[in-house]
């Protein structure tokens, strides 16, 4: 029939490109651990393509392929503020072909704050951990205050009158500004923004006063703006110049932390081959200093070790969250 | 500065380069023709092979791939309804029309055309005044993107052929949509009805796939019961030319739109969709045939499509000048600059100067490339319509599926396609044009930032008039609002009183 003779090619093509679609997600390996992986990995970055979780993963890359001997396969799922990805995450297969970018404070915030994030921070398995920004408090080259004292005393002056720009709602820059006026006992205007270059933007135009921001942000711009502090515990490596809020009496400390997670209940066998590879990047001196270059803070955090490090930074910023979260949370 | 452009130039016209450029605008043509497959997409997967290239090389074929996707997108807008790319919503107004008077090589040359002049144009701007331009950029504040989004808004007015209600009723549900998702500011939880999926919000190019495609396949299949297609396409000799010529008549119309487009772009975070969505705005209170928009001419075309093209080359003026991007695959291209090492800023133009001007003069090539192609390939790309029908509305819905999944490989978003799909057939039966909710849906975020953001500075400066009101940008802003949405008034009075027949 005339009709089938159209028809025919069309549906060859879209079981052939279903099958192709198949394939690539592999059959059940029933050949042992040892062997892992014997088919190409998926690392889903929470994030759009560009950004820093982006940038990080494509840094990777390489070297991932090498000592795993399998191609990554780079996937973006953005949405929430990671939220969405971190939701998948949780439900996927836990064969070790899935594995997702992670932020903190992000997967520990996120479930405190919503009701159906989709995902509990306890089910987020770390492979890794391998960077860490420090957040930091700035001001434009053309602001009038030069040092943390100067701005601290602007504050208490006229409560509330200084804008601090950052990204998001209740996430890291949030968090520092609440946790600065909290220990300088000053009245600051947090504006949130819906990621870290609208809120540069925003400061470098004098539109904000001040901004929390991510350190990679602030070495980027180090010629335009005037750095007054760094929520670090020492010194921060890429800006060593710059003040700690903790040698100034204040006790703060926010850093946004990256790291690397496999679905709840993976063999430890692949999570272990997993941690090696990633550790073997985080240790290589070139990429640390590349990190450095670029005012991040290279970290080498394995599997158990980053736990302990969710762990413990989930019970400070529950804690924090609860005693400093704005009073309108219905 | 001089051996750097000499060195441009002869990094340019090494034949390996040029022929990637090439490959790269084509490439890029044909992701961006495909509904749900973006230029950022496009860039993003194409990042990765460009680490084995040199720096220069790698951002010849990335840009060549963001100019020809800007373009691609036009392709699937004027053949079947679907903007190819959000860039080109607004060519669907007049592209699809001049399609259904079998003039579908006109709007594609149109297109190739004026896409090709309006990238030339933001190329050129980006080559010559990033400076002083990424330095107007940083003024816009909260207040400003609140004023643009209002002005965005008005455009409502142009685009509800027919009832102005329905129009505003559609705006106002587009800006109901735009709700769907965390809240930027509080971060609550809002019309996610449990699906975890919503926090992301309803993504853009979803459910344009779903208003504006989905309900043409339904009317295509209601329309054909068994019998020949509605829509054919016969090549007609001189065609190109003869639009060509008519075009070079209109150069206000093409240089009003590239202005539009790149200004547009110049601004961060203001994107294609609504460049081209104002381009088509102004081209319509410009002209003195406006009855005829809609209908399908192609001055609703080659203003939609030199403003998309344009706003390629305002994007990248903050991008290099500031490490700021214009729109979403001006950040995919900041990650590639930094994956080679280079910063944006001075920088670039001074120690990576060789790199740069490379860039910067062949991004005006890869204009000229792009509608050369565009020029050659209209008359054969135009046959795809002339498919028995049976076998493109399969294949059109196939497309759109894979299309919907792919922008976050949420299988969730296809289920909204198809939602949106029929809620869109729905409102064309009754009346309602897809624009006004589009229009809302992409502003709703803009105007709900700049607005609560302003609130939050005005609380800060005590003075909530003076954030909003006082502002200079602001100020021929809220002008521009006014007259935007007085002069049709008038006009309509003025008719009224003329004794002449106001069809509406």
């Amino acid at each position: 029939m005339k009709k089938l003779k159209f028809i025919a090619p069309v549906i060859i093509l879209l079981l052939a490109t279903l099958i192709a679609a198949g394939c690539s997600s592999g059959s059940k390996d029933k050949k042992g651990e040892a062997q892992y992986p014997t088919k190409p990995v998926n690392y889903v970055i929470a994030f759009d393509a560009g950004g820093q979780s982006d940038i990080e993963a494509r840094r990777q890359q390489p070297l991932l392929e090498k000592s795993l001997g399998q191609p990554i396969t780079v996937v973006y799922k953005p949405g929430g503020g990671g939220a969405v990805a971190w939701a998948e995450l949780v439900n996927q297969k836990n064969d070790g072909y899935y594995m997702a970018g992670f932020n903190i404070p992000h997967i520990i915030l996120q479930p405190l704050e919503r009701k159906d994030a989709g995902y509990k921070t306890e089910q987020i398995n770390p492979v890794a951990i391998f960077q860490k920004t420090i957040i930091g408090l700035a001001v434009p080259k053309d602001s009038p205050y030069n040092t943390l004292e100067e701005f601290i005393k602007a504050a208490k002056e006229k409560p509330g009158s200084i804008t601090v720009g950052g990204s998001g709602t209740n996430t890291g820059p949030h968090l520092f500004t609440l946790l600065l006026e909290k220990e300088a006992g000053i009245k600051l205007q947090y504006v949130p923004f819906t990621g870290a270059a609208p809120a540069t933007q925003a400061l470098l135009g004098g539109h904000t006063k001040a901004m929390a921001g991510n350190s990679d942000d602030l070495v980027k711009h180090t010629d335009k703006i005037k750095i007054l502090g760094m929520a670090s515990d020492q010194r921060f490596k890429a800006l060593p110049d710059i003040t700690t809020f903790k040698e100034k009496g204040l006790n703060i400390s926010v850093s946004v932390d990256r790291g690397v997670a496999v679905p709840p209940g993976t063999d430890p066998a692949i999570v272990k081959k997993l941690e090696d590879a990633f550790m073997k990047i985080s240790n290589d001196e070139g990429i640390k200093a590349q990190m450095l270059k670029e005012g991040f803070e290279p970290v080498a955090m394995g599997s158990a070790e980053s736990k302990k490090y969710i762990e413990d930074k989930a019970k400070v910023f529950t804690e924090l969250f609860k005693s400093v979260a704005p009073p309108a949370k219905k | 500065m001089a051996e750097n452009i000499l060195i441009a130039f002869q990094n340019i016209f090494n034949p390996m380069s040029f022929l990637l450029m090439i490959l790269g605008v084509a490439g890029g043509i044909v992701v961006g023709a495909l509904p749900g497959l973006t230029a950022t997409m496009a860039l993003a997967l194409l990042v990765p092979f460009t680490f084995v290239m040199d720096a220069g090389v790698s951002l010849m074929v990335l840009g060549g791939v963001y100019v020809g996707a800007m373009y691609g997108g036009c392709i699937s807008a004027i053949l079947v309804n679907t903007p190819g790319t959000p860039a080109s919503i607004a060519t669907t107004f007049d592209g699809y029309p001049l399609t259904k008077k079998g003039k579908a090589e006109h709007a594609l040359v149109t297109a190739a055309f004026s896409s090709g002049v309006g990238g030339v144009f933001g190329a050129l701007v980006l080559l010559f005044l990033s400076p002083p331009l990424a330095k107007a950029a940083l003024k816009f504040g909260p207040p400003e993107y609140f004023w643009l989004a209002v002005f965005g808004l008005t455009i409502i007015a142009t685009l509800s052929t027919g009832s102005m209600l329905k129009g505003l009723m559609g705006g106002a549900f587009g800006l109901l949509l735009s709700t769907v998702g965390i809240s930027p500011i509080g971060g609550d939880m809002r019309f996610t009805f449990g699906f975890y999926q919503l926090q992301a919000g309803l993504e853009l190019i979803v459910v344009l796939i779903g208003f504006f495609c989905i309900p043409e396949v339904l009317c295509m299949i209601e329309k054909k019961v068994g019998s020949q297609d509605v829509i054919t396409y016969k090549p007609q000799k001189g065609v190109a030319k003869s639009v060509i010529l008519e075009l070079i008549k209109k150069p206000v119309l093409l240089i009003r739109s590239s202005i539009i487009g790149t200004f547009v772009g110049i601004v961060p975070g203001a994107g294609g969709n609504i460049a081209s969505l104002m381009a088509y705005n102004e081209a319509v209170r410009f002209s003195k045939e406006k009855e005829k928009f809609g209908t399908g001419i192609i001055d609703g075309v080659a203003a939609s499509e030199s403003s998309n093209n344009a706003e390629v080359g305002g994007s990248l003026v903050p991008l290099l000048t500031l490490g700021i991007p214009g729109a979403a695959p001006a950040a995919v291209m900041l990650g590639a600059l930094m994956i080679h090492g280079m910063r944006p800023g001075p920088e670039l133009y001074t120690t990576y100067g060789a790199v740069t001007y490379t860039f910067l003069f062949s991004f005006v090539l890869a204009n000229i490339v792009m509608f050369v192609l565009g020029f050659y390939g209209s008359r054969h790309v135009a046959r795809v319509i002339n498919l028995p029908f049976n076998q493109l509305a399969p294949i059109i819905v196939f497309l759109t599926i894979i299309g919907s999944y792919s922008i976050r490989n949420n299988i969730l978003d296809v289920g909204i396609m198809i939602f949106f799909g029929l809620i869109g057939y729905v409102t064309k039966k009754t009346g309602f044009q897809p624009g006004p909710i589009v229009l809302g849906l992409i502003l709703g975020p803009f105007a709900e930032n700049g607005l609560v953001q302003s609130m939050l500075m005005g609380k800060a400066e005590g003075s909530m008039f003076q954030v909003f009101f006082g502002r200079p940008i602001s100020i021929v802003l809220i002008i521009l609002c006014l007259v935007s949405v007085i002069l049709p008034i008038i006009a309509a009075i003025r008719n009224r009183k003329g004794g002449v027949k106001v069809a509406n």
